[in-house]
């Protein structure tokens, strides 16, 4: 077994306190945090106070209730947009990531984007960053370009530049962390280059936003989602950045009440950034449950939580690779997540073997089909990691990959 | 130790007894289940009003593989009304499971589909 010489940098059981679900007599491993996190107490008693104390809808009564409802759900927004590095009016709420890259292909890729027109991908894309352009290239005509990966799992280092030197590519879309691989992209480069050659770059965060600190300007993206659900928010909430002038220039997206100035019988026009993008009631309890989930990530600190993920994706990798047979996919430095496959089990038999053990693992191509081509393997059972997990649940989890494979030889 | 991966389903997993092909089938049929990537294929030799014999083959979890060996047994030999009579909780019956989780069902029910594809449009 491996040592670690470096204490982590979170006190993990005082974190696992503040985690309910986490809590209960039976310690439950619960290794699928890339898929949903869990919540800590303090965003679940947020969302029973926002109905207890706040509720009425937002921007339209003038009785203080709702101008409470209203301050609550414009101060989350705030909150998420110094969490990204954006303005609030560059901070559009959505349902969640895919919702976010949704609108952008139907509203600027819509606009922007023509017959022979290039839009590149990753081959590690997450369908929610693969399918929406799909669904505009058909419409269109445009073309889908992929960077490939090398043998461990990065991004082609020139297949960028080769791709973007070909011309016509109006938008680069990326996602920052493989769901699969861990890797991290180099999205600063990435934006460097697409911008270089008039290209717009849009990043899928939603396995990033969790895990390290993010800055939109910093990365000089022009379009960036996240879903809050992956960091420690409720479900059905997630943030799209735009760049302010591209959103100005944007035709609406879903129309209805909140996302209109005036509306006349045959033409109407729109509201300001952000409520243009924001049409009908919003998730206002979603809202300031996630401001309230990134008020519990800075008080523990997004570069701690960093620091504990790269330890832990280290001993993971490590003590999996004990294991005779088994193959981790990714490369070295990376995310906290390791999929992997056994040469004579199953993933979802493993994960249905650990599960008897309450061990919670993901099985499958994790919507990431493109990749598992690439892979050339159907599946593979993913364990992921963050700041509630410690060394003792990678060692339960190698423990019952033993306990699996007795039952399955 | 496992409640959900039974000595029957372990026994069929790993001697199934009618893994392989029937070059001289009469009746056959493919699907998969593509949120796990499991594949199967069964071929059928049907006369008359009976299955004369039965393969499998292809690739996936321990409880897609083994429902499609315990299902090929239960049908071989046996009239072809009773391979058209089969339900879901014959195939539980089969596997030794009374309870299983949704997203394993699919599992198990894919050799049923197999079957059922296979015999499609044949007359209880």
């Amino acid at each position: 077994m491996m040592t670690t010489d470096l204490a982590s940098p979170l006190d993990v059981a005082a974190i696992r306190r503040d985690f309910p679900i986490l809590s209960g007599a039976t310690r439950l491993i619960y290794l699928d945090s890339a898929a949903t996190s869990q919540k800590p107490r303090p965003v679940i008693e947020r969302l029973a106070r926002y109905y207890e104390t706040q509720n009425a809808n937002v921007h339209r009564g003038v009785y203080r209730l709702a101008e409470e409802a209203t301050a609550a759900y414009e101060e989350a927004r705030a909150t998420l947009a110094r969490f990204i590095g954006a303005r609030p009016e560059e901070t559009i709420f959505v349902r969640n990531a895919t919702e976010g890259i949704n609108l952008v292909a139907n509203t600027w890729g819509a606009a922007n984007i023509g017959e022979g027109d290039v839009i590149v991908l990753t081959e590690m894309e997450h369908h929610s960053n693969l399918i929406p352009w799909q669904l505009l290239a058909e419409r269109t005509g445009a073309q889908l370009r992929y960077i490939g990966l090398t043998p461990d799992g990065r991004l082609q280092p020139d297949a960028l530049e080769e791709i973007l030197a070909g011309g016509r590519v109006k938008l680069v879309a990326t996602t920052y962390v493989s769901n699969v691989l861990g890797t991290v992209n180099p999205i600063a480069d990435m934006s460097r280059a697409a911008h270089a050659a008039g290209a717009r770059i849009l990043v899928d965060a939603a396995q990033a936003a969790p895990h390290f600190p993010l800055d939109v300007r910093r990365l000089d993206v022009d379009f960036l989602a996240l879903t809050g659900h992956k960091m420690l928010g409720p479900m059905g909430i997630g943030v799209l950045y735009g760049r302010q002038e591209i959103l100005d220039a944007m035709p609406p997206f879903l129309g209805g009440g909140e996302m209109i100035r005036r509306v006349g019988r045959e033409h109407s026009t729109w509201n300001d950034l952000p409520w243009k993008f924001e049409a009908g009631t919003p998730n206002v309890e979603g809202a300031v449950g996630l401001a309230e989930a990134v008020r519990y990530l800075e008080s523990v600190g997004l570069e701690a939580i960093a620091a504990h993920d790269r330890r832990l994706a280290a001993y993971a990798l490590s003590r999996l690779r004990e294991i005779p047979g088994l193959i981790a996919y990714g490369p070295e430095e990376r995310g906290a997540l390791v999929a992997f496959t056994l040469p004579d089990i199953h993933p979802h038999d493993l994960a249905s073997l650990l599960d008897e053990r309450d061990i919670a693992v993901r099985a499958g191509h994790h919507c990431a089909q493109v990749l598992h081509e690439r892979l050339d393997v159907p599946a593979t059972t993913r364990a992921s990691f963050y700041l509630y997990n410690d060394e003792r649940d990678v060692d339960t989890l190698v423990q019952g990959i033993g306990h699996a494979r007795e039952v399955m030889e | 130790m496992s409640t959900l991966y039974t000595e029957i389903i372990q026994d069929a997993y790993k001697h199934p007894a009618h893994r392989g092909d029937l070059p001289d089938h009469s009746h056959s049929f493919e699907d998969e289940n593509p949120l796990c990537g499991d594949v199967l294929r069964m071929e059928l030799q049907v006369d008359g009003d009976r299955v004369r014999s039965a393969r499998f083959s292809g690739r996936g979890c321990a409880i897609s593989q083994a429902s499609a060996e315990l299902l090929l047994d239960r049908v071989e030999g046996r009239a072809v009304a009773d391979a058209l009579a089969l339900e879901k909780d014959d195939v539980l019956e089969e596997l030794g499971i009374p309870e299983i989780s949704p997203a394993r069902l699919k599992c198990a029910l894919l050799a049923l589909k197999v079957l059922k594809g296979a015999l499609y449009g044949l007359k209880a």
